[in-house]
């Protein structure tokens, strides 16, 4: 394949008429995609509507109940991920792929190793590592490295340069970006500009908007299973594609700002914390009704903070107050007792939020069940009041709440984590990045719900590695930069430019050397 | 970081394992009567073999996040059957050490269909394989008896060139023969990745189901190995449910003493072996401390804890209790 091959506009894959079905539920109805050589091809959707389910068949891993698929004018059907990667389609997966005990060497070559003598040639495949990692611009990563040593960010990067061991022509990346930090996502994209002049057909899913204006040629939207409208990128505006993509109107994303109040004494005080050689005297104050947000490059300390202060980690040092009184908080069980009640929206709400098999109704009640219950007995009709109004007032979508919470989709899963917490009515909110992954509809919901809860006096702590939201959500933002606070913005000084400024810690340093 | 540390970073568990052994057999040497000798060695090696064997059987199972609670079961019916034909010319006991073996692999074969392609939880599969195997046992040898090729099981149970034992040559041609290929093949890497984590690896496009269909028939294979071993140690064979039932657990107590994850995809059929050899020695320990036999068993399920707590000793140093759970 070469760019002045596909420069024609024949498509190189099209999907005509698929349709999928999940029970009762469609997740797709004659849905339609053509993609071609030499382009980046964005998919935008809402979670739902049907993208994750349109790729998965492209990439083999679901059958379509209907429809066909033609690569190059010659229909195909892939029975499996190895038969789509062998015709030349190959994808990096939003839900990881990668095997967490296997180095990262084994990971990027395990659907075809290179053999010798029937067995594994590990120079080989070390070699073709080495060549793949350099292709996505990560040769920082060591192939040796195991995959669950690694941070969320490089795994990323093992993801994709995985996907470019195949060789692939045309390339699925779903949600490729989201746990990457600013310096990463400009290397993917110089990787993926290199590839589409290479003459490869690019779909890109992302929920970042700046990111699809940046990097797309064309964009397709989907909703309710249908694509709806298909356009060049840069000819709609935001809140045009917004539209498309919800069906509705949207006014304001983030909900207005109330006056400041400072009087009253903060809940939450923490003074010259820290912990191992990840955290340095972190200082900071939370009041009742403030929004605070953790700003910074991803890793840079805001999860071990919120963990710290939820009493996850061991050996902190410094001191912690809740309403002025210094307190120790020696476990998440303590953290979220009475007298201190806190709560915590972990960030992969897989393994730390939720519990998949279990039903919705369960996993609502978790947190709260000794509330619930008197003498160890839970009170069935106390919960079910409490899981109802709660259902009601996040607007959580389920078929039914006896259906096992990993069956929702990712919005709505990320609604039961914090509705869990919100069953205890907590005065402390901690929030991890809580909206990664999840569609701007229910970004909305969450926001308002954000501000709800602030004007019913909780302080919230809240750490986000999108810039919007922390400029359009907090009345206060500290910049964390290698475990300490470096800058910290309020009011009208939260912009999006003083938080890149301050993350990457430029200013500061000019600052300082002035 | 060198390229040593990642190995070291590999091999943690099968290290771990290492280090209880050799940590437990010091302690036994430095108070045995005799210390170390040729004597001393040989007997403990041919007590730590049989279970090394059913520990490597139950660590390719554990890799796959599977176990198997049959293969101290198929280690009493091979030994049964090799009671029966490992005798006569050399011929014939060649083709009845190939039979023995056979069996074993079928017994393994079947494990993996039913839970492959029945789709039943390995631990209930394996317990009503376990009773099966068992009842055969139990047809073929009602009362202890048979025989075997004693000038092959004497080769195989003694010493070679004087010194080393037999039976750790057999143990390291095994390794050499069935582990090394089995871990530097595609299927071996797919039953790692099966066990470590499924979806990813179907994603990936790995071989899932061949790969365990491989792991649960050479657990077989590897339980038949010894079974033929304990043949070639007691010259008979025998039914014995308290033998096949030990086994078992203590294949499971030695995986885990060798630093296999229970929960897949981690630790390696070395390690196992460790293991064994580790969990074989908190018995002899009490022999050499002159321990009443009424207490050895409460004393050895308490040197057991004691081995199985070094080897969690890293959590100590956890420093975020969400490490815990990893």
């Amino acid at each position: 394949m070469t760019a002045t091959q596909s420069q024609g506009g024949t498509p190189l894959f099209r999907m005509e008429g698929i349709c999928k079905r999940y029970g009762g539920v469609r997740a797709l109805e004659d849905a339609s995609l053509a993609v071609e050589g030499g382009r980046i091809h964005a998919i935008l959707g809402e979670n739902g509507a049907g993208k994750s389910t349109l790729i998965k068949i492209m990439a083999g891993a679901v059958v379509p109940d209907e429809g066909r698929m033609l690569l190059e004018d010659r229909q195909v059907a892939f029975r499996s991920p190895a038969q789509a990667a062998r015709a030349g389609i190959a994808c990096v997966f939003q839900e990881l792929s990668l095997i967490p005990d296997l180095s990262v060497a084994d990971n990027i070559s395990i659907s075809n190793p290179p053999r010798r003598f029937g067995l594994i040639d590990r120079t080989a495949q070390r070699r073709l590592a080495e060549e793949a990692l350099a292709r996505a611009g990560a040769e920082d990563i060591h192939p040796r490295t195991l995959v669950r040593d690694l941070p969320l960010s490089r795994r990323q990067m093992v993801e994709i340069a995985k996907a470019l061991a195949w060789k692939p022509r045309i390339l699925i990346l779903d949600e490729a970006t989201s746990a990457l930090t600013a310096g990463d996502v400009a290397k993917v994209f110089a990787v993926l500009r290199r590839l589409r002049a290479e003459g490869l057909a690019l779909l890109y899913i992302s929920h970042r908007m700046h990111e699809i204006t940046e990097i797309a040629d064309e964009c397709t939207v989907f909703r309710n299973g249908r694509n709806v409208a298909s356009y060049a990128a840069g000819t709609r505006s935001g809140s045009e594609v917004v539209e498309m993509m919800i069906g509705r109107e949207v006014s304001g994303v983030f909900p207005p700002k109330p006056q400041r109040h400072r009087e009253s004494p903060p809940v939450l005080a923490c003074d010259r914390f820290g912990w191992s050689d990840r955290l340095h005297d972190i200082t900071l104050k939370v009041r009742p009704g403030e929004i605070v947000g953790l700003g910074g490059l991803d890793g840079q300390g805001q999860r071990e903070l919120l963990l710290g202060l939820f009493g996850v980690l061991r050996g902190t040092t410094g001191n912690v107050s809740i309403d002025g009184v210094a307190t120790s908080i020696a476990s998440p069980g303590t953290a979220r007792a009475g007298r201190i009640g806190m709560a915590l929206i972990p960030e992969d709400r897989k393994t730390e939020g939720l519990m998949q098999p279990m039903t919705v109704r369960e996993n609502l009640s978790f947190a709260a069940l000794d509330q619930l219950s008197a003498r160890g007995v839970i009170d069935r009709d106390k919960e079910e009041r409490a899981i109802d109004e709660l259902v009601r007032l996040l607007a959580i979508k389920a078929a039914s709440l006896d259906i096992p919470v990993g069956s929702l989709s990712g919005g709505n899963q990320q609604k039961v984590v914090i509705a869990k917490w919100l069953m205890r009515r907590p005065r402390i909110i901690l929030l991890n990045d809580p909206t990664r992954g999840i569609d701007v509809g229910t970004k909305q919901e969450m926001y308002q719900l954000l501000r709800r809860l602030a004007d019913a006096d909780a302080a919230i702590l809240f750490y986000s590695t999108d810039y919007d939201e922390l400029v359009g959500c907090c009345d206060r933002v500290l910049v964390l930069y290698d475990g300490r606070i470096v800058r910290e913005l309020e009011g009208a000084g939260i912009t999006e430019r003083a938080l890149v400024a301050s993350a990457l810690h430029v200013d500061a340093q000019a600052e300082a050397a002035a | 970081m060198s390229e040593w540390r990642y190995w070291l970073n590999e091999q943690r568990g099968t290290l771990m394992g290492l280090a209880i052994f050799l940590l437990m057999f010091s302690v036994y040497i430095a108070n045995h009567p005799a210390g170390l000798t040729v004597n001393v060695v040989e007997t403990a090696a041919n007590k730590g073999v049989l279970l090394a064997f059913i520990a490597m059987a139950q660590a390719l199972v554990v890799i796959t996040a599977g176990i198997d609670l049959s293969v101290g079961m198929i280690f009493v019916l091979t030994n049964c059957i090799a009671s029966w034909i490992v005798v006569g010319t050399p011929m014939q006991t060649a083709l009845g050490v190939a039979g023995v073996l056979l069996a074993g692999a079928a017994c393994g074969a079947i494990n993996g269909l039913l839970v492959i392609y029945g789709r039943l939880q390995p631990i209930v599969v394996t317990i009503a394989t376990g009773a099966i195997y068992f009842g055969v046992a139990l047809l073929l040898r009602p009362f202890p008896g048979g025989s075997v090729n004693e000038d092959l099981a004497d080769a195989l149970t003694g010493r070679l060139f004087g010194t080393i034992p037999t039976s750790l040559v057999a143990l390291l041609v095994v390794v050499l023969l069935v582990w090394l290929p089995f871990r530097g093949s595609e299927i071996g890497r797919a039953a790692y990745a099966a066990g470590s984590s499924e979806t990813a690896a179907f994603m990936s496009g790995v071989p899932i189901r061949r790969a365990r269909f491989a792991a649960y028939t050479l657990a077989g294979l590897l339980a038949g190995i010894g079974g033929l071993f304990l043949t070639f140690f007691t010259y008979t064979g025998e039914a014995a449910f308290a033998s096949g039932s030990g086994y078992t657990l203590w294949s499971i107590a030695a995986v885990v003493l060798g630093g296999v994850s229970l929960y897949g995809g981690r630790g390696s059929a070395v390690g196992a072996i460790f293991g064994a050899f580790a969990a074989r020695t908190t018995g002899d320990m009490l022999f050499v401390f002159d321990v009443d036999p009424l207490w050895q068993p409460l004393l050895q399920g308490m040197v057991l804890l004691v081995a199985v707590s070094i080897g969690a000793i890293g959590l100590l140093r956890v420093r975020s209790r969400l490490d815990w759970f990893q």
